[in-house]
């Protein structure tokens, strides 16, 4: 059942849910994806997205999510602006993404230790959003909730460990899901949790040994 | 206890534990969020005051939309009802109000989605014009918003408030029934007074298609809000007048989500019929491409 506030509201800054407040989502998502300094970052804008960018605001909500704004933050107007003068360079493509949602972009982040980071997702409507991949790897989550992936060694009992460091936290796992390309290669999971996750406890998951990678969203 | 998702159960509620209708909705958010009644009474006020920023915002002459097609047009009609106007004044202050939310939302400012962002005016547009004329208290604001929220919820339940999925019923029609329960239940209609007036505002945008010009939330986006908001100020009088929708609401729901169905995609957000393919729409496009 929806709650009023989903009804009146959300608060957001406009025109349109899908192609304002769910592009800043994209982007507030996309900038976990660099670990440092980010450099520069270039958006492939597929469909409706690219056809109507600038009408819409979509690139400066885009690049506002990057900068950490959320939906709601009156500064994203001037994103542009904003990401000019923190040094960050940033370019917009109209691009055939594929068989994908009309609202879909590809974002890739060049980060200052020289590392590439790619999110690609769509804007679902209603602000909502889904990620379909994270670093050229396919999996999916919607930013809903906390969320934690991993890129890790595919090996038996990875699962039960990270479980067992979430219930060691009292941290509740909503969903999980695991994302492979082929058995025993790389695997990612994408953990979404009720509560919030403290940083220690991600430093503990990122301590098991096959764990190559750890991303946490939280938006 | 309190949950509903039809207006019958809501109305059900209400007159098995003697409730008014905000109570009502805000019992029932109490129940399925766990959260206390102050926390969800001060959330709403914040949105109140957020709506009223953006009418106030929305009435500077200078303002111009991204995509360029409006703007200054709420400042042009509060300026022209100064001298009189043939509609009256209760009227087009709402309707003045309702064109600067939507066009401060084009002016990309902040604005609380009621139920949508494309249809935000309306609901802001009849309290403030109601409030400046009426002098409703705060309180009684926040209740007529709680009375807005319950129909939309309704609305959701059975059907949907997306454009993308049931055209422009779905959003400026959801959004005129919804402001259009909220003004009578502040002219002292009783719930079933409320319902009566959102069937009526719902039926008269039944078949309301979604024709964005270059797939933008402005024309027809910003003028339907305005004529959103009048029909719902007149469906709300006539509630209170005693006139019944003889179509009872939730009847209302399920033929608006019937004719979203039955409409072609092309009517539904995509920008390829109705307004977004008329010669004038179509050089516009062509020029910001
Ligand atoms: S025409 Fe479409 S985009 Fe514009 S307000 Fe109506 S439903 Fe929203």
């Amino acid at each position: 059942m929806a709650s009023v506030f989903d009804i009146i509201g959300p608060v957001m800054v406009g025109p349109s849910s899908s192609h304002t407040a769910g592009a800043v989502k994209l982007g507030n998502i996309a900038r976990r994806c660099c670990a440092d300094r980010i450099n520069k970052v270039d958006f492939y804008l597929h469909g409706s997205f690219a056809e109507t960018c600038r009408g819409h605001g979509t690139d400066r909500a885009l690049l506002g999510g990057i900068l950490g704004m959320n939906a709601a933050d009156e500064r994203i107007r001037n994103s542009l602006e904003y990401a000019r003068e923190s040094g960050i360079e940033f370019a917009f493509h109209s691009a055939d993404l594929g068989d994908v949602h009309p609202n879909t972009v590809k974002i890739i982040i060049n980060c200052a230790n020289g590392s590439a980071g790619e999110l690609t997702g769509a804007s679902i409507g209603g602000g909502e959003v889904r990620v379909s991949s994270v670093n050229n790897t396919h999996i999916e989550f919607s930013g809903k909730y906390p969320t934690i992936i991993t890129v890790h060694q595919d090996k038996p009992g990875i699962v039960a460990q990270v479980s067992a460091i979430f219930a060691n936290h009292a941290v509740n796992i909503a969903f999980l899901k695991v994302f492979r390309q082929s058995r025993g290669s790389v695997a990612s999971m994408v953990i979404e949790t009720d509560q919030e996750v403290e940083p220690s406890m991600l430093d503990e998951i990122a301590l098991v040994a096959e764990i190559k990678q750890i991303m946490f969203v939280d938006v | 206890m309190f949950q509903f998702s039809r207006a019958d159960e809501l109305l059900e509620i209400c007159a098995k534990q003697n409730l008014e209708l905000p109570d009502a909705v805000i019992l029932s958010e109490q129940e399925e969020w766990g959260r206390s009644r102050d926390e969800i009474w001060y959330e709403m006020e914040a949105r109140l005051k957020i709506m009223e920023n953006s009418v106030e915002k929305g009435l500077e002459p200078d303002l111009k939309s991204i995509g360029g097609l409006i703007g200054g047009n709420a400042a042009k009609l509060k300026s022209y009802i100064q001298y009189g106007s043939l509609g009256g004044k209760i009227i087009n202050q709402a309707v003045a109000y309702a064109l600067a939310v939507t066009e401060y939302n084009a002016c990309m400012g902040k604005i609380v989605a009621a139920p949508t962002a494309g249809s935000s005016g309306i609901l802001p547009g009849i309290l403030m014009a109601l409030k400046d004329e009426k002098n409703y208290s705060r309180e009684q604001l926040i209740n007529a918003m709680f009375v807005a929220a319950g129909i939309g919820k309704v609305i959701a339940s059975s059907a949907t408030l997306s454009g993308a999925a049931g055209g422009c019923q779905a959003e400026c029609g959801a959004g005129s029934a919804m402001a259009s329960a909220s003004a009578a239940y502040l002219g002292g209609g009783n719930p079933g007074v409320c319902m009566e007036a959102a069937a009526m505002a719902l039926k008269g945008l039944l078949g309301l298609v979604c024709d964005p010009v270059a797939g933008l939330v402005e024309v027809p986006c910003s003028k339907r809000n305005a004529t959103s908001t009048a029909n719902a100020i007149i469906c709300a009088d006539m509630a209170l007048a005693g006139i019944d929708s003889f179509i009872p609401f939730d009847e209302v729901v399920d033929a608006m989500f019937r004719i979203g169905n039955m409409m072609s995609s092309d009517l539904k957000e995509t920008a390829r019929g109705g307004c977004a393919l008329t010669p004038t729409a179509l050089a516009f496009t062509q020029t910001i491409r």
